[in-house]
């Protein structure tokens, strides 16, 4: 039987446990709220970016540029954003469970990977996939030289037609407790998104709207050329900071669940190791009294 | 009736770095500097390295200026947005730094290595030049001063 040594040292181990989820949990929320920053700053960019580059594509008859070219895609390369770090609660595995449902729809083409993110390398290195790039370590802080340098990459693929769609798999951000799973077309550029669906740009709508006749100082098509990769460059970053954010607020959740199951099971153990306490100080007075009664 | 005020937007990717009312912008363009007053014809265009100084008074003294590296600018008659890949306001310049990558660049092209890349080089070194002169207007030390 347990004796009340082995609760309390239960107790103790559980206790410090928790010391740590919690500790986790406030580390994870604060990184949460700097990575929601980031998205929030990173956004008049890619907003005033989609608008003047929508704006020159309408201009511009029949838009050619190699980043539009549509091609039957037989080589497809899909960029994996996943989390750098376990204790997530079911991030990483949803994500790459997303990730290996796209790929298994698209059979018998050639998929080519990019994880971004150690547990997404981990996990499709063992499925055997082939890698034209890795990217680990980059999500905790997310740097915009790193997307820049994942769009050169599969913009250079993309022109050089050694693949022929290029598609993100990543958590959408949408709040603490939820995030959208999304796979999103990279390449070819078939449109050109919102910056972001929740942006509140009601008040400034109608002036987006209204065509306006630019002097362009450049010819249009060269203006287009160089502002293509810079669309990818804040699609690609885009989904990072929302990968990112999404990472946190999963650890968040994950480790406050953690730490009130910790006190759960330090109050459930406590409970039990006074029973036990209870059983022996009633078992010593039953001997004392019986021994008293034979002894009389 | 034209407007008497432009709004100023200076974002980068990673941030907005300004957002003013002004009277007059100066604007590094990738074929020359471009001045911008209020009521100007709608233009886009693209931007190369240089510095980026605005009017907030009519009249008044030019501001301090910003390090804007490549980029693009969106011109309508009120509103002048500039998406530059990296703006930089003076007090914010490393000079070290920048006086390293300049030495860098030009150790580079010193070398004469065959494999140099040029395009690389020549835009490190306009890089690292216009922020240190940049920094140094800010400073008040002439420019050219070692």
């Amino acid at each position: 039987m347990a004796t009340l040594l082995d609760f309390r040292r239960r107790i103790r181990s559980v206790k410090n446990t928790q010391q740590i989820t919690r500790a986790m949990k406030f580390v994870a929320a604060a990184r949460l709220r700097r990575a929601q920053e980031a998205a929030l700053a990173a956004r008049p960019y890619a907003e005033e970016l989609a608008r003047m580059l929508r704006s020159i594509m309408s201009r511009v008859e029949e838009p050619e540029h190699p980043l539009l070219a549509k091609r039957p895609e037989q080589n497809i390369l899909v960029i994996v954003l996943s989390g750098e770090r376990g204790l997530a609660g079911a991030f990483n595995s949803n994500i790459l469970r997303k990730a290996g449902d796209f790929i298994r729809k698209q059979s018998g083409k050639k998929i080519v990977a990019i994880p971004v993110g150690k547990k997404g390398r981990d996990s499709l290195k063992k499925a055997g996939f082939q890698f034209a790039a890795e990217y680990v370590n980059v999500l905790a802080k997310v740097e915009f030289s790193v997307a820049r340098d994942i769009a050169a990459l599969v913009t250079e693929l993309y022109t050089k037609e050694e693949i022929d769609a290029v598609y993100i798999v990543f958590s959408e951000f949408k709040s603490v407790m939820t995030a959208n799973l999304v796979v999103q077309k990279l390449l070819p550029v078939e449109e050109i998104r919102e910056a972001d669906s929740k942006g509140e740009n009601a008040g400034d709508t109608k002036k987006d709207e209204t065509p306006v006749d630019y002097i362009y100082e450049q010819p249009e098509e060269q203006l287009l050329g160089k502002l293509l990769p810079r669309y990818i460059e804040t699609q690609v970053l885009r989904s990072m900071l929302e990968s990112s954010a999404a990472e946190y607020a999963a650890r968040m959740v994950a480790m406050d669940s953690a730490t009130k199951n910790a006190g759960d099971v330090i109050e459930a153990l406590t409970l039990h190791m006074n029973k036990v306490r209870q059983a022996a100080i009633t078992k010593e007075i039953i001997e004392i009294v019986s021994g008293a009664n034979y002894g009389a | 009736m034209l407007p008497d005020a432009i709004q100023l937007i200076i974002v980068t990717p990673v941030r907005e770095l300004l957002r003013e009312t002004v009277v007059e912008v100066q604007l590094p363009g990738a074929d020359g500097y471009l001045g911008v007053l209020p009521g100007a014809a709608p233009l886009i265009t693209e931007l190369g390295i240089g510095e980026l100084t605005f009017h907030s008074k009519a009249g008044g003294a030019a501001s301090d200026p910003i390090a804007i590296i490549r980029g693009f600018a969106e011109v309508l008659p009120d509103r002048v947005t500039v998406l530059a890949e990296t703006a930089e306001l003076a007090s914010e310049i490393d000079v070290a730094r920048a006086e390293a990558a300049l030495k860098r660049a030009q150790d580079r092209i010193a070398s004469h290595a065959p494999e140099l890349d040029w395009d690389r080089v020549a835009v490190a070194l306009q890089r690292a030049l216009i922020r240190i002169q940049v920094a140094r207007k800010h400073r008040g030390v002439p420019v050219g001063a070692a």
